[in-house]
């Protein structure tokens, strides 16, 4: 009890934890653990260099501001392209990780990223397909509803949602396709 | 090659891509045998994960054998079968030498705060990653491995990543002989940590989950004690009684940004992404079931922007918080003496294997939990 010197007693002794479980206690002692200090200098990390090689850039890579410089080794997936390019180039150049505005251009960038490339895509042979992108399919291999259902699962309550937030965007961006073209082709008539 | 590529939020395909080049002398490129899907690779799945950008390609755990190596690289030769840690680590800067491999300075360009991840979007700093039939690895001095002639497929894929966490969380708590430790999240994490926190000399671990079949599973796997949190009005006021009035010792958030159980704070963060850190259910719920001055370890995954956490509860009650990306290679040499002795049987976890061209299906199945799924594996088309 917590209003008194003693914590409640647990219901099994050490011995019988070691009994009942294989491994029990291996690592008990709390200063023998491989991150118990957080701070262990390393004799040997493989690396053969004080400081690393520099990679070439590309193109001029963008980075934090927090960081000094560009660090030696980057990754050059996705170069930032068009609108979402430009939206994601400033949010680098001028914000540091500590200003919401940074994050909040980032995300502000990977709306207008996908929508891009979903427009552009009907450009190409092979169009976004929002039912094979989800995998949503697997709801009926993969046993959709009994998986859900009779569960006491949490998310029940806010799937209905799930919908409208993947499927609604879509259909609001169908409908405009469509009543734009209506309006074109009634014009056309009249 | 194939890869499994980035649409938007819930939407991914597998296209054709370019074999990665080597870019710096002391990267290899390691033609993938096994990868896995991790609960991370979630946060950016449904857009929840800043600078997450059309046509990367996720996956951060996964074990491979060496096709080419860099001028530089002394340690692996082509043809090594080789597991690699989900960190990118230069093994030179300040923190490497200390061991603080997931904190690496020299590979993240886009962000301080976070050193590079495979295939982790820009915010880990925009490499592709390993759900495809080949990846880059920098710094294959530093990371890499070879695996062990004694250790499965299965279990190496898991040692990149999910064991380490679960055991790295169990770490955080700083656990001493008897604490009662209270693990939040039955996933593969949450479950490596429950069981970890045993090594470390735990009295009691209870697990705490809204599935079902992740708590049978806590309870065969971890030899656990499961509570499903929707089976109570408050489950922070059932672990107070389930304690004596006293609290834990311990909680390990094993959930991160996703979590579910408060519909405004699910909704808010996950659905419209108004907390754009995520929503802390979880973590308030480990604050608040801990006794004061207990020890709260964070290893789920939360985004950069704000979160509701209460801090208030935090700094009354004295409480201590851990938290970090896992320094995995740091784990490595004790975790495989566990493997090895069979004290940790992260294999066990396994309950799908999907190939890298059904991988659209591997996604949803695993962050709608259908099909009982735990750990889904990709098996890349060249493997
Ligand atoms: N620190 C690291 O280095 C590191 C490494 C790997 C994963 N992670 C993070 O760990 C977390 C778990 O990963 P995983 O692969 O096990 O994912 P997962 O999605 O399989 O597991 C998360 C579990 O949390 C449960 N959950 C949801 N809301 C909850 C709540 N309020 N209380 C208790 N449980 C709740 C879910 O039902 C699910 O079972 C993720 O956030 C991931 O990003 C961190
Ligand atoms: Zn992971
Ligand atoms: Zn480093």
């Amino acid at each position: 009890m917590a209003y008194t010197p003693q914590k409640p007693p647990i219901a099994e002794s050490s011995d019988a934890l070691r009994e009942r479980i294989s491994g029990w206690g291996v690592d008990l002692d709390p200063k023998d653990r491989p991150s118990a200090r957080r701070l262990v200098f390393q004799e040997n990390t493989g690396a053969h260099w004080q400081f690393p090689e520099r990679q070439p850039q590309k193109w001029p890579r963008e980075r934090s501001i927090e960081h000094k410089f560009l660090t030696p080794v980057f990754g050059t997936a996705c170069p930032p392209k068009g609108l979402s390019g430009t939206i994601r180039r400033l949010a680098y150049a001028r914000y540091s990780e500590g200003q919401s505005a940074h994050w909040l251009l980032l995300v502000l960038a990977d709306r207008v990223d996908a929508w891009e490339h979903h427009l552009t895509s009907f450009l190409t042979l092979r169009p976004d397909n929002p039912i094979t992108e989800t995998g949503v399919l697997s709801e009926f291999t993969r046993h959709g509803l009994s998986s859900r259902f009779g569960q006491h699962r949490a998310d029940l309550k806010h799937q209905w949602l799930d919908p409208i937030v993947v499927a609604g965007p879509w259909l609001a961006a169908a409908w405009l396709v469509f009543s734009g073209a209506r309006k074109l082709v009634r014009r056309a008539q009249s | 090659m194939r890869a499994m590529v980035y649409r938007g939020p819930y939407k991914i395909r597998v296209e054709e891509k370019d074999i990665p080049a080597i870019e710096h002398p002391n990267d290899a490129i390691v033609r993938v045998t096994l990868a896995a899907i991790c609960g991370s690779d979630l946060h950016m799945y449904h857009g929840a994960m800043p600078d997450t950008r059309i046509g990367m390609t996720f996956g951060h755990e996964f074990i491979g054998v060496v096709e080419q190596v860099g001028s530089s690289v002394q340690n692996l030769q082509v043809g090594d079968r080789v597991m690699v840690p989900f960190n990118i680590c230069c093994g030179s800067c300040w923190y490497c030498t200390r061991g603080l491999y997931s904190n690496c300075n020299n590979t993240n360009a886009n962000h301080y705060a976070v050193g590079g991840i495979y295939g982790y979007s820009h915010t880990a700093g925009g490499y592709d990653g390993a759900q495809s039939e080949y990846v880059r690895v920098p710094f294959a001095d530093v990371g890499p491995t070879l695996i062990p002639d004694w250790m499965s497929d299965e279990d190496a894929v898991l040692l990149t990543d999910a064991a380490p966490t679960g055991y790295f969380g169990a770490q955080l708590g700083d656990i001493v002989e008897g604490d009662v430790v209270i693990v939040f999240g039955a996933g593969p994490v949450g479950l490596l940590a429950a069981r970890s926190a045993w090594l470390m000399g735990a009295g009691r671990v209870i697990v705490i989950d809204h599935l079902d079949y992740r708590l049978e599973k806590a309870r065969e796997f971890a030899q656990a004690e499961t509570f499903n949190f929707t089976e109570y009005r408050d489950i922070v006021l059932e672990m107070k009684k389930q304690t004596d009035f006293f609290g834990a010792d311990v909680a390990i958030e094993a959930v991160g940004a996703e979590a579910d159980g408060a519909f405004f704070q699910h909704v808010t963060a996950s659905k419209l992404k108004l907390q754009g850190g995520g929503s802390p259910v979880a973590l308030n719920w480990a604050i608040d079931s801990v006794r004061k001055g207990g020890t709260i370890s964070v290893v789920g995954g939360f985004g950069p922007l704000f979160s509701n956490v209460k801090m208030g509860d935090l700094m009354n009650k004295g409480l201590t918080l851990h938290s970090n990306q896992t320094p995995v290679k740091r784990q490595w040499p004790r975790l495989f003496e566990h493997v090895r002795n069979g004290y940790l049987k992260p294999r066990e976890l396994v309950t799908h294997r999907f190939p890298l061209e059904h991988i659209t299906e591997g996604y949803h199945v695993f962050s709608s939990k259908l099909d009982g799924c735990i750990k889904p594996l990709v098996v890349p088309s060249a493997a």
